[in-house]
């Protein structure tokens, strides 16, 4: 009891916050009025709706994507053959039927562009760091749900600005989207160096905004809405790792916002923050003093903590689900947040190691060689930890268990081959090839895009209070799996052969002739993927229609969200906040009636225990082995 | 049952759950969250500045013969001296911080006339330091310094050809490399609009006061809020004005 008055001592210093997202007010003032459809769809502040908006604008840019990325592994296995339909479609960007190489350019500009940032970054952490965190922590919405709407609506305006970008006349951006300048500075270099260029970067400023807004709503959610007992260290897998997204995000992307805003200014206001010494034909620029190096190394503190932003959540997403379809507790849980607490550190401080090639110091290089290969270990932490959750489990082969098995496999393939590309000396020969491309499409693009399916497929219940068909989700997996592997595997030999990516074609070079049968088996991989994306679409789709109405707790899951009602409205619980027990893993307990333990059960609760209650139930294990040891010793 | 749950709650623990670890709203935690991001951008503009200027392969401009001009004094007395006007702006902006620091002070306080008066001086200010900036930019652009001529009728003569003057994106009468004006202009303007967001905030806020807004709310943690994003735009200065002017 005095515990408590202290408790309200505290709080009660600056503000009814407290009342005003964990009590019943919250409800009476948010819950139950009437709300128009501009403001329950469109305008919502209602995190479960927000999630939804990314989830749905994060999947029409994957379509976007992938078809993208379809054209030019039609152009790669067919490098001289017209598709007269083509011209239909694209008009003078494919005249004849044959794609024009600029125009190539611009699609893996693009295709990379939208798949890193708008599907995997903003459509996964966006849709599950929304969905997840205020349903997880046990509160009524996010600290700040105006934000968090602003968030949505700043990536959508920046979305815009990039979907219309690919229609202008001098085509989308088409440097790489690394946006290295001098290529993305000069109007002179490509068609999509002009107006294309500014549009991207104008929509990556917006992007950076839209993040920010979502990152520091997410960082204080999880700090101080968490409900009574949910200490940090029994916060799910997934809250750790949408946190330190978060975090990572808050402080790399504003790095990329600089850079975004000189690089503009390089290309409409005549400055040389990136350029010097540049002679286009034959006449010398009047550009001085900059370096376009200085722009790799502000793009890269970005871009590599980037790839941590878009795998994170879904290691985290997996971690939960691996530990729920296994019905075990997540092998070495402090040692998961352990690792992902150490790499979202080192992910700050091994950005050069994408720059082994600029020239620099070879000191330097070992150095971020060095701290590159230390990030192996808590990879391998984690990796060998879903190993050991799986280990003896009564598995349950639900499609989102499938995904999630899926994206360890991809994870450890496509790490392996980061150990070899973190080399200096390997990276050297290796630079810029389509072994880079299989790597970190294995190990970023797929298994994060894994993460997202997985992630669809096991809170779709709680999303649209409907079930998903597992068969054709388990017939998605398996095509999906294949088809992955099939595309991106063969690209290692591709690497290791010496074929450089962003090649419009294989039939200018002799040594990369020997590539093009296999680059026609990679795309008809590619294609066979593209119809599983189908069936996940249609799947989605007829599911929201009329799917099976969902069962409130339906994998027998322990966390939070699964307390709330199958409808959950704007405020997700009807009553009082739960009070959490116990962390969220505690599946298959002994002395439990049931293979799981929600975290808001008392730990007296005859629903759930047999006899004694929990504490005394189990004893330490560490503390009663110890003095047997020594007298085995002895 | 309820003595169970304190128990296995650890109610004592300010990072248990149902609690705010750092005994601050989640506004203020945003606020700082975001001041954090924001600091990591001038960073790397502070480091493009580093990098640029420490590989320039020419001299960099000596600022103590760039800033040099002072209202009235350069016109009536035709004295140059060097960096005081920048050391005035400076000084206001501290200044504007000390009153910001007294009006968070007579929030505390529920003093509601003191916060009103110190929230003015604050914008006022603010303002002042902007349109010092201003004044500074004009006279960067305009050029034509005496301190310059030496140095025009030095080695650069070919180069400045018809004695430029003043300083744009592309050329400058200081320094060779035209990165140098960039760098001051892009930079110093760069935390200029945050001087002038933040005296547009600290104005709304202002108005908010007048109202009694907070009066009502029980609270002055806004202006709480908004005095952190006040004193991050002026260190942000003391790192600019310290790698501008005086490096």
């Amino acid at each position: 009891m005095s515990d408590k008055s202290h408790a309200v001592h505290l709080d009660g210093g600056h503000s009814t916050e407290d009342g005003h997202y964990h009590g019943k007010a919250w409800l009476e003032e948010h819950g139950h009025h009437e709300e128009s459809f501009l403001t329950k769809y469109i305008f919502s502040q209602d995190h479960k709706v927000i999630a939804k908006q990314f989830m749905f604008t994060g999947i029409a840019w994957a379509i976007i994507g992938i078809i993208m990325s379809l054209l030019f592994r039609l152009q790669l296995a067919f490098p001289t053959t017209p598709f007269p339909i083509l011209e239909s479609f694209l008009g003078d960007w494919a005249k004849d039927g044959v794609m024009d190489p600029n125009f190539y350019l611009a699609l893996v500009t693009m295709h990379g562009t939208i798949m890193v940032f708008f599907l995997l970054t903003a459509g996964l952490s966006g849709t599950f760091s929304n969905f997840l965190i205020p349903l997880q922590v046990g509160a009524r919405d996010m600290a700040s749900g105006f934000m968090n709407m602003l968030s949505f609506w700043f990536f959508a305006a920046s979305s815009v600005i990039m979907f219309i970008s690919i229609f202008v006349p001098t085509g989308p951006a088409g440097g790489g989207w690394t946006v290295y300048p001098p290529l993305s500075a000069l109007e002179q270099a490509n068609p999509g160096s002009g107006i294309g260029m500014d549009l991207w970067l104008s929509s990556m400023a917006l992007f950076i905004v839209s993040s920010l807004l979502g990152a520091i709503n997410y960082i204080t959610t999880v700090l101080n809405l968490r409900t009574k007992g949910l200490s940090m260290t029994r916060l799910p897998l997934s809250i750790w790792a949408f946190f330190l997204t978060a975090i990572i995000g808050t402080l790399s992307f504003p790095v990329l916002f600089a850079a975004a805003l000189l690089l503009l200014m390089d290309r409409n206001l005549g400055t040389s923050f990136y350029l010097s010494d540049i002679y286009i034909d034959g006449q010398v620029l009047p550009h001085e003093g900059g370096s376009a190096v200085l722009f790799q190394h502000l793009f890269w503190f970005l871009g590599h903590p980037e790839v941590y932003i878009v795998l994170l959540p879904a290691l985290g997403i997996t971690s939960e689900i691996v530990s729920t379809m296994s019905r075990k507790p997540i092998f070495g849980y402090r040692a998961m947040i352990g690792s992902m607490l150490a790499i979202a550190i080192l992910s700050f401080i091994v950005w050069a190691h994408h720059m082994f090639v600029t020239g620099m110091n070879p000191f330097l290089g070992t150095v971020f060689m060095l701290l590159t290969l230390i990030i192996a270990v808590p990879s391998a932490v984690k990796a060998f930890n879903y190993i050991t959750t799986l280990w003896q489990g009564n598995i349950k082969f639900s499609p989102a268990m499938l995904f999630s098995i899926g994206l360890v496999s991809l994870f450890i393939s496509g790490g392996i081959t980061g150990i070899m590309l973190g080399n200096a000396a390997i990276d050297i020969p290796l630079h810029d090839t389509y072994f880079v491309v299989a790597h970190f499409h294995l190990v970023m693009g797929s298994a994060s895009a894994f993460g997202f399916f997985a992630g669809v497929y096991h809170w779709f219940p709680k999303m649209f209070g409907k079930m998903m068909d597992s068969k054709l989700g388990s017939l998605h997996f398996w095509i999906t799996f294949a088809s992955v592997y099939m595309v991106f595997f063969p690209m290692h030999f591709q690497g290791l052969g010496g074929v450089p990516r962003r090649y419009y074609s294989f039939t200018t070079f002799d040594f990369t002739e020997g590539f093009i049968d296999l680059n026609l088996f990679i795309t008809a991989a590619a294609f066979m993927g593209a119809v599983g994306q189908v069936l996940f679409l249609y799947n989605l789709i007829t599911s929201i229609r009329k799917g099976k109405t969902a069962p409130a707790n339906p994998w027998g899951s322990n966390t939070l969200e699964w307390t709330t009602p199958i409808h959950p409205g704007h405020g997700n619980w009807e009553g009082d906040i739960p009070t959490v027990y116990r962390w969220p893993y505690d599946y298959s307990k002994p002395g439990i009636k049931r293979d799981y333990l929600p975290m808001n059960v008392p730990d007296d609760d005859p629903e759930w225990f047999e006899g004694v209650p929990m504490p005394e139930a189990i004893p330490d294990k560490r503390k009663t082995e110890a003095p047997i040891n020594i007298e085995i010793q002895e | 049952m309820a003595n169970t749950a304190t128990v296995s709650t650890g109610a004592s623990n300010a990072w248990a759950g149902g609690k705010k670890p750092f005994k601050a709203s989640y506004g203020k935690l945003m606020m700082w969250f975001f001041l954090m991001s924001d600091a990591f951008t001038f960073s790397s503009l502070l480091v493009v500045y580093g990098l640029i200027r420490f590989s320039s392969s020419v001299p960099w401009a000596d600022p103590e013969k760039v800033f040099t001009h002072f209202p009235i004094i350069t016109e009536t007395f035709h004295l140059h001296p060097p960096l005081a006007f920048v050391g005035l702006m400076t000084f206001i902006l501290i200044a504007s911080s000390v009153t910001m620091v007294l009006a968070v002070e007579a929030g505390h306080r529920m003093d509601r006339k003191a916060v009103e008066k110190y929230m003015l001086w604050t914008i006022l200010g603010g303002l002042a330091f902007v349109s010092c900036q201003a004044y500074e930019w004009y006279n960067f652009i305009v050029g034509g310094h005496p301190s310059m001529r030496e140095f025009w009728d030095g080695g650069l003569e070919q180069w400045v050809t018809g004695m430029y003057q003043g300083a744009s994106l592309t050329v400058n009468e200081y320094c060779e490399n035209p990165d140098f004006a960039n760098l001051f202009f892009f930079i110093t303007g760069f935390h200029g609009s945050h001087v002038f967001s933040g005296v547009v905030i600290n104005f709304i806020i202002y108005l908010n006061v007048r109202k009694g807004t907070y009066d009502k709310r029980g609270h002055y943690e806004m202006v709480e809020k908004v005095g952190l994003y006040w004193h991050f735009v002026d260190l942000v200065w003391v790192f600019v004005f310290t790698f501008f002017y005086l490096v």
